[in-house]
């Protein structure tokens, strides 16, 4: 089984790595490009712990091969804070105490980041239905809708 | 009473950010698959397709040729002779002689890559001569089901019972006869829950490596880190304190990962691989199918009760399957199932039944939920038929501190009157109900657990403070932890550091189970602080040449006290520790014990629903957790338990059940059709946090982490009949049952 | 595996017919890459659709309809106001496929040649009279996609056979179309009974509907007695119990982990009623 040389962007850095064509692009991630922060909870794109966005698209890279990320643009959890400054729901999670153990935070930050950028005021019913498909078995999501809304809130100020 | 505006102390009681807040908002955590090691192998589990077969023959050879595979291994590569437990967790780990649950593994392969090994996993044959297999727990429990292994039944058991019975118990006190001659209402009820699994996001993960000399390292993701250690040990044979066991982050476990799975297949593939170490993770459907549900249940419940309300005499006989071994939490349902009833009379029978499915592991107040949803149904049943309030019944028969427990032993300070007061007074109650809408009540219980601990700490050069426990932080108990110590010590909460700290580094600790981390390697690491600081005084003391029971420790510092009371100035433990070298050597304490003094934690949930009438679906549209903490340490944790167990507790009324087909194999096996709830599913959740402070620990503390998931089961069913006049007694209550609940209802 | 990345539907067509062993096309993997992990298909041969030119496109035709590409995602159909404004029932159906990052990747044509009896783009495209345009080595045909499933997990497609195209005929004046599906939580479930309704009115009369259930059949249903229960009704509660009980007769479905027979049955009558009204409210207007 030969393996597939790709050439790709991932959080702004070019990278190379070489995949065997079965291998999901969370796999490569993971293993090729030294970027665990994403998780595998499933396997099947049911839990959303795998959460990236592709070509400012959220996806699960579960469900995405490593060979289709050829010349594409990837954004992880990992580039979601800008060097020393966290994104504002980075800190909004941390204040409102929104993860436990904290093993579905990195795919609900990159969904809730894409749904801030698609939707700046969502309702909170809005962000419960965004946010179906990132399973937390811990918080019961109370605290993680209240530190999107919050986030949400901070961000529509400082943007006017 | 409820948690007041006015904080005693400093620290404790609020809301700081969790230290490892940053590195899990940041995906710099590691969890249990995210790390790698130099020559590492991937490994790749054999699992039985059949619910029971017997194991003909296991050719291993064409996995062997594949190009990458180094190791392959069967139950001949571990030893013999285990009894008991031990023999339980091996067998467990890899089938013997037959496959006792679709799932359960017979062979494990390590290979160079994750692919190669899943390829050399399906070239491994095995034959198969099915057997017959049974599922449910009352088709297990008839003396004709097929038997899972002979001669289970241990001591407890009658002689003549039928062969799946491996447990059996009988205990109560006084007459519950005359209890229930004297009744006005006798209502009896069966029960029945179907099992679920504690859904964890992070499927279990390890590396492992094992050398031909018995020295082994493992990286797993674990509740328990010194379980792990002595179970892999005892399973393959090797010396305890050789293997040394690191816990990763972990993403969840709920009870789950209190044992052991596939962990010592990584280090019997380590030792035949000569020594590379193998990273085995499993897939969603390896979890679900092959780690540890819970128990499913068959429960009936008898109540005797007066017209005002008083309970007369109960009873309760429950049969529960806990997989293909002994273990279900039969005797802890029991315990907690009348728990929050002043009785006179009660009389509980426990079967502990085996049926071909995977071996059950402990799951958020193992027992209690199905307990309490048999029981707390069953009284609201009553309630209703005798036109009473619901809550004011359970105020009217709480126990209070110093009673007799239905399960026998006499409570100390419990708050359950003080939880239902904060109940009744809440303004959830008032809320107006419209078509179709109904509300629901119900209590629940659980005792929390002490349990092995081991703590120590010390002091920096610099003044800061490290503590090593050994409790995994599931729901930020190093906050908790850290909050103590500094309160104790007097200094800043981003003073002190505390670390989770692997097998070799402290004595044995029970894992972060039970809900006794906060409460047990709390008070223990607060009883080690104090060794050091009487350490500190004594150094200030001999610079002071004073009476050392003459010093005392205060704001971060020592103070002269006594006769010498400001001879001195304060002795900073910033000054005291940067000098330590000199003054006698490092400064640290440490505690080892099983803590007395656990506190109970009740609780009580109101739940609003909406039925759809024309499909059977249940909308939750409001719901309220109020519980006693004894103390919340850091109060946004206990509410985050809270919210979750009520979450678990939804899903599981609701629509989470493990599905087997008519051959015993596990239908639902991905998250897809095992149904957790999704986010929009559920609404805020609110928190009430009461605080009977438990005299039996330092800041009072009760554990809080698992009494939550037990009171939604019969809020739920409670709420259904409120909205819909139907009774449902078999969870989930899915779509389909409730229509047909009210179907039958209309007719 | 061979991945391969054909440059155009020849290319794939080509691929396809030469291949021995098993062979998969790939546009969004939401299915594909599921069953590929779960080892219950390994292909010897992937063929990537995606760079082919114009998969991604969706277009008006000449006649006023539209064509959809096979790799366009259900998040693009979402944001596509003009074909949500025509179709909202095709497009409701195909948003309700997953979740939200599902939809950053499924397709309309993935979805039919999975071949589930519950597919939610299903039924909302039979309904529409929808065709797609099969390519092969015989040439290409169209076929309506309701014909395309053959029943679980197989479509009519034969070896080298690869969807083009999918095309819905235009709206026209005073349509509407809907989709209901019931799943037992409120996202992330497959449908246990799937119902979509397309009609036009005349006045408040409905003078053309198609009715098409999902997941009660081993294949998608195009329940014709269902339809003609509605026309030339103004959808009064007669109309709508005809409707019910019409579509709860055409069921055929199993009792599996996600529904039993009695409850799709019933639930499919309540979700014809309950998607008709929908529809009827589009296509007057409101």
């Amino acid at each position: 089984m030969s393996k597939i040389h790709v050439t790709t962007k991932v959080n702004g850095d070019a990278v190379e790595f070489l995949a065997d064509p079965r291998e999901t692009l969370l796999d490569c991630l993971r293993d090729h490009v030294g970027l665990t922060g994403s998780k595998e909870g499933c396997g099947t794109g049911d839990c959303g712990a795998c959460s990236v966005t592709l070509d400012g698209t959220l996806v699960c890279s579960c469900l995405v091969l490593g060979v289709e990320a050829e010349g594409r643009d990837i954004a992880t959890i990992e580039g979601m804070s800008d060097g020393h400054d966290l994104h504002p729901l980075q800190r909004k999670f941390i204040e409102h105490a929104a993860l436990q153990c904290g093993f579905c935070t990195p795919g609900i930050l990159v969904a809730a980041k894409a749904l801030l950028e698609e939707n700046p005021d969502p309702t909170e019913e809005e962000v419960r239905y965004w946010l179906a498909g990132n399973l937390c078995r811990c918080t019961g999501y109370d605290k993680i809708v209240r530190a999107v809304l919050d986030a949400a809130a901070e961000m529509r100020k400082e943007a006017a | 009473m409820a948690k007041d505006e006015f904080n005693e102390f400093k620290l404790v009681g609020t809301r700081p950010d969790r230290p490892d807040g940053l590195d899990k908002v940041t995906g710099r955590a590691r969890y249990g698959a995210d790390i790698s090691a130099p020559g590492m192998l991937w490994g790749a589990v054999v699992r039985s397709p059949h619910a029971h077969a017997r194991i003909v023959r296991i050719d291993t050879s064409r996995a062997e040729a594949l190009d990458g595979v180094k190791a392959v291994v069967t139950r001949a590569d571990f030893p013999e002779g285990l009894t008991g437990e031990d023999w339980n967790l091996q067998e467990n780990t890899m089938a013997g002689e037959r496959a006792l649950y679709d799932g359960h593994a017979v062979a494990a392969v390590a290979a160079t890559s994750k692919l190669i090994a899943e390829d050399a996993a399906r070239l491994v044959e095995v034959e198969y001569e099915i057997l017959p297999h049974v599922t449910d727990v009352d088709d297990a429990i008839r003396p004709d089901a097929p038997v899972i292994r002979e001669g289970a039944a241990d001591a407890t058991v009658p002689e003549g019972s039928p062969p799946n019975v491996a447990r059996y118990m009988e205990f109560g006190f006084g007459d519950v006869d005359a209890g229930f001659a004297e009744a006005d209402l006798v209502m009896e009820k069966t029960y029945k829950t179907e099992a679920t699994h504690q859904g964890y996001i992070e499927p279990h993960a390890c590396l492992g490596q094992l050398g031909e000399d018995g020295k082994g390292d493992m990286w797993v993701c674990t509740q328990g880190q010194w379980f792990i250690r002595k179970m892999c040990t005892a399973v393959l044979g090797l010396e305890t304190a050789q293997l040394r066991v690191t816990p990763s982050e972990i993403g969840g476990g709920f009870g789950g990962k209190t044992t052991i799975f596939m962990e010592p297949l990584s280090l019997a593939l380590s030792r035949k691989a000569g020594g590379r170490p193998v990273k085995i993770v499993m897939s969603r459907s390896e979890v679900l199918r092959a780690t540890g549900p819970t128990a499913s249940a068959s429960m009936d419940v008898k109540i005797g009760m007066k017209k005002d309300g008083a309970i007369t005499a109960a009873r309760a006989e429950f049969r529960m399957q806990g997989g293909a071994f002994p273990g279900a939490p039969v005797d802890m349902a029991l315990y907690c199932a009348f728990a929050g009833y002043k009785l006179s009379a009660v009389q509980h029978i426990g079967y502990d039944v085996l049926a071909n499915r995977p071996k059950c592991a402990a799951y958020r107040a193992p027992g209690s939920p199905m307990g309490a949803f048999a029981v707390e149904s069953l009284v609201d049943e009553m309630c209703r038929e005798l036109a009473l309030d619901p809550i004011e019944v359970r105020q009217k028969n709480a126990v209070k501190t110093g009673d007799k427990a239905s399960y026998g032993p006499k409570f100390g300070s419990i708050g359950l009157v003080e939880v239902l007061d904060a109940v009744k007074d809440h303004p959830n109650l008032a809320a107006p109900l419209g078509p179709n809408q109904g509300r629901g009540v119900a209590a629940g219980y659980w005792f929390n657990h002490n349990g092995e601990t081991s703590v120590s700490m010390a002091i920096s050069e610099d003044g800061t403070a490290q503590v090593s426990v050994g409790t995994p932080d599931i729901g930020g108990s190093r906050a908790s932890i850290a909050l103590m110590v500094a309160e104790t010590l007097g200094i800043s909460y981003d003073d002190v550091r505390v670390n989770v700290v692997e097998t070799g580094a402290l004595g044995v600790n029970e894992p972060t189970h039970g809900s006794r981390a906060t409460f047990a390697t709390g008070k223990a690491a607060v009883e080690a602080t104090g060794h050091a600081i009487r350490e500190m005084c004594r150094r200030a003391a001999r610079e002071w040449g004073i009476d050392e029971e003459a010093v005392e420790w205060a704001d971060g510092a020592a103070q002269p006290a006594g006769p010498n009371a400001g001879k001195f100035p304060p002795m900073t433990i910033k000054e005291i520790a940067g000098k330590m070298g000199g003054t006698g050597g490092p400064i640290s304490g440490h505690h080892e014990s099983v803590p007395d003094g656990v506190g109970a934690s009740f609780g009580a949930h109101v739940v609003d629903i909406e039925v759809d009438p024309e499909t059977g679906r249940v909308t939750i549209l409001r719901y309220l957790v109020v519980q006693d903490a004894g103390r919340a340490i850091h109060p946004s944790y206990v509410e985050g338990q809270y919210q979750g167990g009520a979450a678990q507790g939804i899903g599981w009324a609701l629509n989470e059940e493990y599905i087997y087909d008519d051959m015993g194999r596990l239908q639902n096996p991905i998250f897809l059709d095992y149904r957790v709830p999704v986010a929009s599913d559920l609404p805020m959740i609110d928190t009430v946090i009461v605080e009977v402070p438990n005299p039996g620990h330092p800041y009072g503390v009760r554990g809080v982490g698992e009494t939550g998931i037990t009171p939604p089961l019969p809020a739920i069913a409670n709420a259904i009949e409120a909205a819909t006049g139907a009774r449902l007694r078999d969870l989930p209550m899915n779509p389909p049952k409730v229509l047909a609940a009210i179907k039958a209802v209309k007719a | 595996m061979n991945y391969h990345t054909p440059a155009s539907f020849e290319d794939a067509v080509q691929l396809a017919s030469a291949a021995s062993g098993t062979t998969r096309f790939l546009a969004g993997g939401t299915d594909v890459l599921v069953q590929m992990r779960a080892g219950m298909v390994i292909p010897d041969d992937l063929i990537d659709l995606k760079k082919i030119q114009g998969v991604k496109d969706i277009t008006r035709t000449a006649d006023g309809g539209w064509r959809i590409g096979i790799a366009v995602s259900g998040a693009e159909m979402g944001a596509h106001g003009a074909l949500c404004a025509d179709w909202p029932g095709v497009v409701e159906g195909m948003e309700l496929v997953g979740s939200t990052q599902i939809q950053g990747r499924a397709t309309l044509v993935g979805n039919l040649c999975n071949g589930s009896p519950a597919a939610d783009g299903v039924p909302g495209l039979a309904a529409a009279g929808a065709a797609v345009t099969i390519t092969g080595p015989g040439g290409t045909r169209d076929v309506a996609v309701a014909d395309v499933p053959a029943g679980p997990g197989k479509t009519v497609l034969g070896k080298g056979e690869v969807i083009s195209a999918i095309t819905l005929p235009p709206r026209g004046a005073s349509g509407g179309d809907a989709y209901l599906r019931f799943i037992p939580r409120t996202e992330m479930d497959i449908a246990v009974v799937g119902c979509a309704v397309n009609l036009t009115v005349d006045g408040d009369k409905i003078s053309a509907a198609r009715v098409s259930l999902g997941a009660v059949a081993p294949t998608v249903l195009l329940v014709e007695d269902a339809a003609n229960a509605i026309i030339g009704t103004t959808l009064d509660d007669a109309a709508l119990n005809a409707l019910a009980t019409a579509a709860s007769a055409a069921c055929n479905p199993i009792n599996d982990k996600r529904g039993t027979v009695e409850f799709r049955t019933e639930v499919a009558g309540v979700l014809a009623r309950r998607a008709a009204k929908i529809a009827y409210a589009r296509a007057r207007g409101e």
